[in-house]
């Protein structure tokens, strides 16, 4: 049976078949009542609004990091044990209590150990870790951290080994000389592997990451002397020197987020909106300001410092993860990328 | 031969086999592509890319969305209230329909192949940039560094893939295969300088027809500097999902690198003082 005449449709050729232009009626019906017309990344059909010159479809221009789980939290793993070889040297050098700075050289070995683990499950293909090392090349900070990973787990190495061989009593004349050496590359391979990480989200294409890049290494760095210090007050050794590094990243986290939260315009809006800001807020406030606070008004507790000390620590982890996060968030967002080309 | 766009001798597009260059490139024509897709499939096929998903996406026919890890050329639909050039009808609802085939834009100052650690990612000797699959491990780097979005790790593979500017039919003497298939000539291939040369000559002859806001895509005034992918397209980059002023990622790098350094000194000043008071 055909429809020849359809007052509703003026346009429509005479001559379909009813039954189909009635399903059709009915799917288009459908569709603007439920809004559900194409499943997964598409929009709704009824009155599409066509694009005008300011984006495709608001499609994303920029690729959102692969990286998973693992990175984050080798950059706060990584950072704890850079900072932790620096802070064992220079307990050694100011004569701190031995039993803190033998700890304090456990962790980057421990750490060494960790990283590489979590960086290459995290490759798409980690039989091929090794490749890692095949080049040098001082323009790419990921072979830059290779690197320095490597170098510092050497150093971590050789500074715990002669560490404990003199502990054991083993005597030779060889051993202190090593030893200084162990600890002096460790502190300064430590302040590189701690800080290279924020230069290499900072040095990339996506544009909340390389508009913080002056902020990124400082504030890593900071998060890993807090979180080494942190483990060492954890580990029990509530000496003045943990309290005023306590005191000191706390008060630097403190100052960094207040600097994250007053920045506005779009590139920088995954840090205050959805779960990249939120984690943000709630990460930065925990070795921000709530471990200040507690260290303040507890000082002279033990309690006061373990709670302090695991704030920073669950903070320093969490804000890891908020910055992959929030890269991802940023790389999605096209307006962000054309806002910032245009007026720069 | 005559050329059909250009009107000229000088640019006729036929390739005499083998065709070598020496700095490849390509000119992809918005103001003539047809939509046809034939050079996605063609990609497809010769460089035996995988499934990319199958999704309506709802915006307009282009069901494709992206460029990625297994699709290395992408038609666009753009359906915009503008007028088309000289067009003279319905001029109260003005409507154009374009297309445009994305692909690797092989920057000459490449963030993909900076950012690789591995050295897997090359520059070939026709200019272009290349992912070494025997190589790469797929640390994701790249994916962040690429100012344009291209690059991207493949799922279940690991590795990352990009279009490959066809290495190997242009080592054979062939031309891109994407190229060989486009029926329309919007897909260019040829020497660099020859195209840029063809892509103004185009943009000036769109200009004079009445379309103006014909332009050729090619940033050389960013740290890019230049790309052997350029574009005519109409309007702005941004309606095609190009970033009006990519920068290549590393000219971050000395900035942070400086303010690592002058973190790093104050915070080993902080634990010298916090040993010593």
């Amino acid at each position: 049976m055909a429809a020849t005449d359809n007052p509703g449709a003026p346009n429509r050729p005479p001559g379909r078949p009813k039954a189909s232009e009635e399903r059709l009626d009915a799917i288009r019906k459908e569709a603007s009542s439920t809004g559900k017309v194409v499943t997964g990344a598409g929009r709704i059909n009824a009155n599409v609004p066509i694009p005008g010159a300011e984006d495709y479809y608001n499609l994303p221009v920029l690729k959102p990091p692969t990286w998973t789980w693992e990175v984050p939290l080798y950059f706060f793993v990584g950072g704890i044990a850079g900072m932790s070889a620096l802070i064992a040297f220079v307990g050694h050098l100011f004569h701190a209590d031995p039993r803190m700075v033998r700890v304090a050289l456990w962790i980057p070995l421990v750490g060494a150990g960790l990283c590489p683990a979590l960086l290459i499950s995290d490759l798409g293909r980690p039989l091929r870790f090794l490749n890692m090392l095949r080049v040098f090349k001082w323009r790419s900070a990921m072979s830059m951290g290779s690197w320095i990973l490597s170098a510092f787990g050497g150093a971590a190495f050789l500074a715990l080994a002669t560490n404990e061989l003199i502990l054991y009593g083993v005597q030779s004349p060889f051993l202190p000389p090593l030893r200084w050496v162990g600890e002096f590359a460790g502190a300064l391979t430590g302040l590189l592997l701690a800080s290279y990480t924020g230069v290499l989200i900072g040095a990339t294409a996506i544009p909340v990451w390389h508009e913080n890049r002056l902020l990124l290494p400082g504030h890593f760095l900071t998060s890993g002397l807090g979180g080494s210090s942190a483990i060492l007050e954890l580990f029990g050794f509530l000496v003045p020197a943990t309290q005023i590094l306590g005191f000191a990243a706390a008060g630097i986290e403190t100052l960094i987020g207040f600097i994250l939260e007053l920045r506005n315009g779009r590139v920088h809006a995954p840090l205050h909106h959805g779960k990249s800001g939120w984690t943000m807020r709630i990460a930065g406030s925990l070795e921000g300001p709530i471990a200040l606070l507690v260290r303040i008004l507890w000082h002279g507790s033990a309690n006061g410092r373990y709670a302090a000390a695991a704030c920073f620590l669950v903070g320093a982890l969490c804000s890891r993860y908020a910055w992959i996060w929030a890269g991802r968030a940023s790389a999605l967002d096209p307006q962000a990328l054309f806002q910032l080309q245009r007026k720069g | 031969m005559t050329d059909p766009v250009t009107n000229s001798e000088k640019y006729h597009t036929t390739y005499p086999a083998p065709y070598h260059v020496t700095k490849a490139a390509f000119l992809t024509d918005a103001t003539i592509c047809i939509s046809c897709k034939a050079c996605e499939v063609a990609c497809k096929e010769w460089n035996e890319v995988p499934d990319d998903g199958m999704i309506w996406s709802g915006f307009s026919y282009d069901n494709t969305q992206a460029l990625g890890a297994s699709t290395w050329r992408h038609v666009m639909f753009l359906e915009q209230p503008a007028v088309a050039g000289p067009q003279q009808v319905d001029m109260e609802n003005p409507f154009r329909w374009i297309f445009l085939s994305d692909v690797c834009k092989h920057c000459g100052n490449a963030g993909c192949l900076e950012a690789c650690p591995t050295g897997a990612i090359v520059r070939t000797h026709v200019g272009s940039v290349l992912v070494q699959s025997d190589v790469c491990n797929g640390c994701g780097y790249c994916v962040v560094s690429c100012p344009f979005g291209v690059v991207d790790k493949r799922h279940p593979d690991g590795r990352a893939f990009k279009c490959t500017f066809c290495y190997d039919r242009q080592s054979a003497g062939m031309i891109p295969t994407c190229a060989k298939a486009c029926p329309t000539q919007s897909i260019r291939f040829g020497e660099l300088s020859e195209l840029r040369e063809v892509g103004d000559a185009r943009v000036a002859e769109m200009q004079a027809r009445g379309y103006g806001d014909a332009q050729v895509y090619d940033p050389l005034q960013t740290s890019v500097g230049g790309t052997h992918a350029m574009f005519v397209i109409l309007g702005q980059p941004e309606s095609y999902n190009l970033p009006p002023a990519p920068e290549v990622p590393t000219i971050y790098l000395e900035s942070a690198w400086m303010s690592a350094l002058v973190s790093a000194l104050v915070l080993a000043a902080i634990v010298c003082a916090a040993f010593l008071l």
